[in-house]
C-alpha cells in the first residue's frame, strides 16, 4: 500500500516553514525594502509552517 | 533603474532547493516497494485518492512552459489570455468528469489507445498509440531544452549539467515509484507553484497600486500598440473582429476553436492528463478528478497570467526599462517571470518560487515520460512486439522504457538546441494530429454505428486536411513556409493564432464527417454485447444519488460552470 502523501507534504513544508520563518526574523533592512516595507518572509513562513502541520496532523489522524 | 537578467540565490535559497530534490528522491525510494506488478508501476494499482489523482491532473498540464508562457501572453495579449483557463479548459474538464470518464475508467482499459482499440480496432489504436508515444516523448525533450536554457540564462548554470542532473532526477523516481511517484511529485509542485507564486503576485500587484490602478496603467500598453484602451484588461469586449484585438482572433474562432475542438482534443484524449484519472481508486474518484482541478485551474489565472499584466504596465510606465528587450525594442515577453523573481523576493522566498519553477519544469518531463512509459508498453510492446508475457517482464520493460524514453528526451533536447526548425516542424505535425481527435472520440462514445474503418480513414483524412488547411492559410506578416500558405496562400489571416484555431475547426470537421460517412457505409464490426462500457447508449449510467452532495459529479460540474461563467461575466 502506498503511504499517505499528506507526511511528506507536511514534512517539506514545516522545514520551509521553519526555514523562512529564520530569514524573516533575520532580515535586512534591504530585504524589507526590496519587499515594499513589509515582513512578507516572516507571514509567508508562518502560512506555510500552519499548513505543514496541518498536513502531518491530518496524516497522524488516520 | 535597469532590467534584470539574472537570479543571484543565495545559500538559503540553494538549501531550499536541496531540501526539495531530496524529497522528490525519498519520494522515489520510498514507494519502490509498493511497485509489484505492472498495474502498479503504470496505473498506480488504481488506489489513488481523489485529491491526489485531481491536483496531479491539474499540475501534469502545469509544465514551467505553461507558467513561463501564460506570464508572457499575459503580458503579450493582457486578459484575453484567461479565455485559455476559462474557455479552453474548465468546459472540457466538466465534460470529461460527467460524459467521458465512465468508458476511460469502466472499460478497464489502461490508456486511451487501448480505449480505441476495444472500441473501434487495432489500426486506430496503433496510429493512435505510435503518433501519441513520438510527441510525448518529444515534449518531453523540448521541456529538458527550456529548463537548461533558462537556467543557463538566469544562475549561468552550464547547459548540459542542468539537462544531466534533472533527467537523472525525474529518471530515478520514475524507475523506482512508476505513476505513483510522477502523481505524488505532480502534487508537491502544486504546492510549490501556489507557495512560491503568491507572494510574488500580492508584492507585484502591490507595487502595481492595485487591481483598479493596474487597469488604468494598462490603457497607455493598449492605446500605445492601437487598441482600444481597455484591450488589456477585458476579456471578451473587442473579440468582434480580428483585427481588434492583439491575438488576432475573433470570438468564432476563439469559442469553437480553442474552446470546443483544440481544448477537448486536449483535456479530453490526452492521455498524459487522463492517465491521472485512471489512477483513482473508483469510479466516483476518476469522475471527480478533473472537477477537483477545475476548481484551482479556474483560479490560476491570478497566479499565471495576472504577473504578466502586471510586468507590461510597469514596464510601459517605466518607459521600457522594466522587461529586458530585444535589438528592436519589443519586451522579452519570456522573462516576465524571472525578472518578477528577481525583483520582488528576498532570498529565502526567492527560494520557494525558484524552487517552484523547478518543480514545474521537472513534473513536466516527469509526466510525458509516464504516459510514454504506459503507452509504450502496453500498447505497442505487448500489442505488437511481445504479447503474452508475464506481468514481471512488462514491469521490467516498463523500467526499461522509462531509461531509453529519458534517453530519447536527452537526444530531442540536443536536437532543438542545435536546430530550432526541426521542432517547430515536429510541433506543426503534431498539431496536425490532435486537431482531429476529438471528433472520434465524440463518435466513439455517443454513436454506436461508428465502425473502426470509419474512425481510421476518418482520423487519417482529419489530419491532412489540417496540412492542407496549413498550406492555405497564412498569418499577417509571415512568409510561406513553415508558418503556412506552402501550398497556395488563399486564406489570409490575422495571427497565427487564429490561423491554428480555425485549421482545428476544418480538421475537425473534416474527421467528424468522412468518420460518419465511412462509417455508414462500411459494416459493423462490433455487437452492441461488445460495446457495452464503450458507447454511451448501451452504458448503464453510474449511480451517485447514495453520496454526499459534493461527491456527485453531475452536481458539482453544474456548480463549477456556474463559476466559470461569473467568472468571464466579472471580467467581460
Amino acid at each position: 500500500m502506498n503511504f499517505d502523501l499528506r507526511l511528506p507534504l507536511g514534512l517539506i513544508f514545516t522545514i520551509y516553514g521553519i526555514i523562512l520563518l529564520g530569514t524573516g526574523l533575520t532580515s535586512t533592512p534591504e530585504m524589507i525594502r526590496q519587499t515594499l516595507g513589509q515582513n512578507i518572509t516572516l507571514g509567508w513562513g508562518v502560512v506555510q509552517l500552519l499548513f505543514g502541520l496541518a498536513m502531518l496532523f491530518l496524516s497522524r489522524k488516520k | 533603474m535597469n532590467p534584470i537578467s539574472a537570479i543571484h540565490l543565495g545559500p538559503v535559497d540553494y538549501g531550499i532547493l536541496v531540501v526539495y530534490f531530496a524529497f522528490v528522491l525519498g519520494i522515489g525510494f520510498a514507494l519502490k516497494r509498493s511497485m509489484k506488478g505492472s498495474g502498479d508501476f503504470f496505473l498506480s494499482g488504481r488506489s489513488i485518492p481523489a485529491w491526489v489523482t485531481g491536483l496531479a491532473f491539474l499540475s501534469a498540464n502545469l509544465g514551467a512552459q505553461e507558467v513561463i508562457g501564460m506570464a508572457a501572453s499575459g503580458a503579450k495579449y493582457g486578459l484575453m489570455t484567461s479565455h485559455f483557463y476559462w474557455v479552453g479548459a474548465i468546459p472540457a474538464m466538466v465534460f470529461l468528469a460527467i460524459f467521458m470518464m465512465p468508458f476511460y475508467y469502466g472499460s478497464k482499459a489502461r490508456s486511451v489507445p487501448e480505449y480505441l482499440k476495444l472500441r473501434f480496432d487495432e489500426k486506430t489504436r496503433g496510429f493512435n498509440a505510435i503518433s501519441f508515444a513520438v510527441m510525448t516523448i518529444f515534449s518531453s525533450g523540448i521541456s529538458l531544452h527550456a529548463l537548461a536554457k533558462l537556467l543557463e540564462t538566469l544562475v549561468h548554470w552550464n547547459y548540459w549539467t542542468c539537462i544531466t542532473v534533472s533527467a537523472l532526477i525525474v529518471l530515478v523516481y520514475i524507475f523506482l515509484g512508476g505513476l505513483t511517484s510522477a502523481i505524488y511529485n505532480e502534487v508537491l509542485q502544486f504546492f510549490m507553484i501556489v507557495m512560491g507564486f503568491a507572494p510574488l503576485v500580492y508584492l507585484a500587484l502591490q507595487d502595481a497600486g492595485g487591481w483598479t490602478v493596474l487597469k488604468e496603467k494598462l490603457i497607455p500598453v493598449a492605446t500605445a500598440q492601437g487598441f482600444a484602451p481597455g484591450t488589456w484588461s477585458q476579456s471578451w469586449a473587442h473579440l468582434g473582429n480580428p483585427v481588434e484585438n492583439p491575438m488576432g482572433v475573433g470570438w468564432f474562432g476563439m469559442v469553437m476553436g480553442l474552446g470546443f475542438v483544440l481544448s477537448f482534443g486536449y483535456w479530453c484524449t490526452d492521455f498524459l492528463v487522463v492517465q491521472r484519472a485512471m489512477a483513482a481508486d473508483s469510479m466516483s474518484s476518476a469522475r471527480r478528478t478533473p472537477l477537483i482541478a477545475a476548481i484551482p485551474k479556474m483560479l490560476f489565472p491570478a497566479l499565471v497570467i495576472l504577473p504578466g499584466m502586471i510586468a507590461i504596465a510597469l514596464h510601459q510606465q517605466s518607459g521600457g526599462m522594466f522587461l529586458p528587450t530585444a535589438a528592436d525594442g519589443t519586451p522579452d515577453y519570456n522573462m516576465v517571470i524571472p525578472t518578477l523573481l528577481a525583483k520582488y523576493l528576498p532570498t529565502g522566498l526567492l527560494g520557494i518560487g525558484f524552487t517552484a519553477l523547478m518543480a514545474s519544469f521537472m513534473s513536466g518531463m516527469a509526466g510525458n515520460v509516464t504516459a510514454f512509459n504506459t503507452v509504450w508498453t502496453y500498447d505497442i510492446y505487448q500489442s505488437y512486439l511481445a504479447p503474452n508475457k508475464t506481468d514481471a517482464h512488462y514491469l521490467w520493460m516498463g523500467r526499461f522504457a522509462t531509461v531509453f524514453g529519458i534517453l530519447i528526451s536527452i537526444a530531442a533536447a540536443f536536437l532543438a538546441s542545435q536546430f530550432n526548425n526541426i521542432m517547430d516542424m515536429l510541433q506543426l505535425v503534431f498539431g496536425f494530429v490532435n486537431a482531429p481527435l476529438f471528433a472520434t472520440f465524440l463518435l466513439g462514445m455517443f454513436w454506436r454505428r461508428t465502425t473502426g474503418h470509419g474512425a481510421f480513414w476518418g482520423l487519417l483524412g482529419g489530419t491532412l486536411s489540417a496540412a492542407i488547411f496549413h498550406g492555405l492559410a497564412l498569418a499577417k506578416g509571415c512568409v510561406p513556409g513553415i508558418k503556412g500558405g506552402w501550398l497556395h496562400p488563399m486564406f489570409p489571416f490575422q495571427s497565427e493564432m487564429g490561423q491554428n484555431f480555425w485549421m482545428a475547426i476544418v480538421a475537425w470537421s473534416a474527421c467528424f464527417g468522412l468518420t460518419v460517412l465511412i462509417s455508414l457505409l462500411t459494416r459493423r464490426t462490433k455487437s452492441d454485447e461488445e460495446l457495452k462500457g464503450l458507447v454511451y447508449s448501451l452504458t448503464p449510467k453510474p449511480k451517485s444519488e447514495d453520496e454526499a452532495w459534493y461527491k456527485r459529479p453531475v452536481l458539482v460540474g453544474v456548480l463549477v460552470m456556474i463559476a466559470v461563467v461569473i467568472l468571464n461575466l466579472l471580467f467581460l
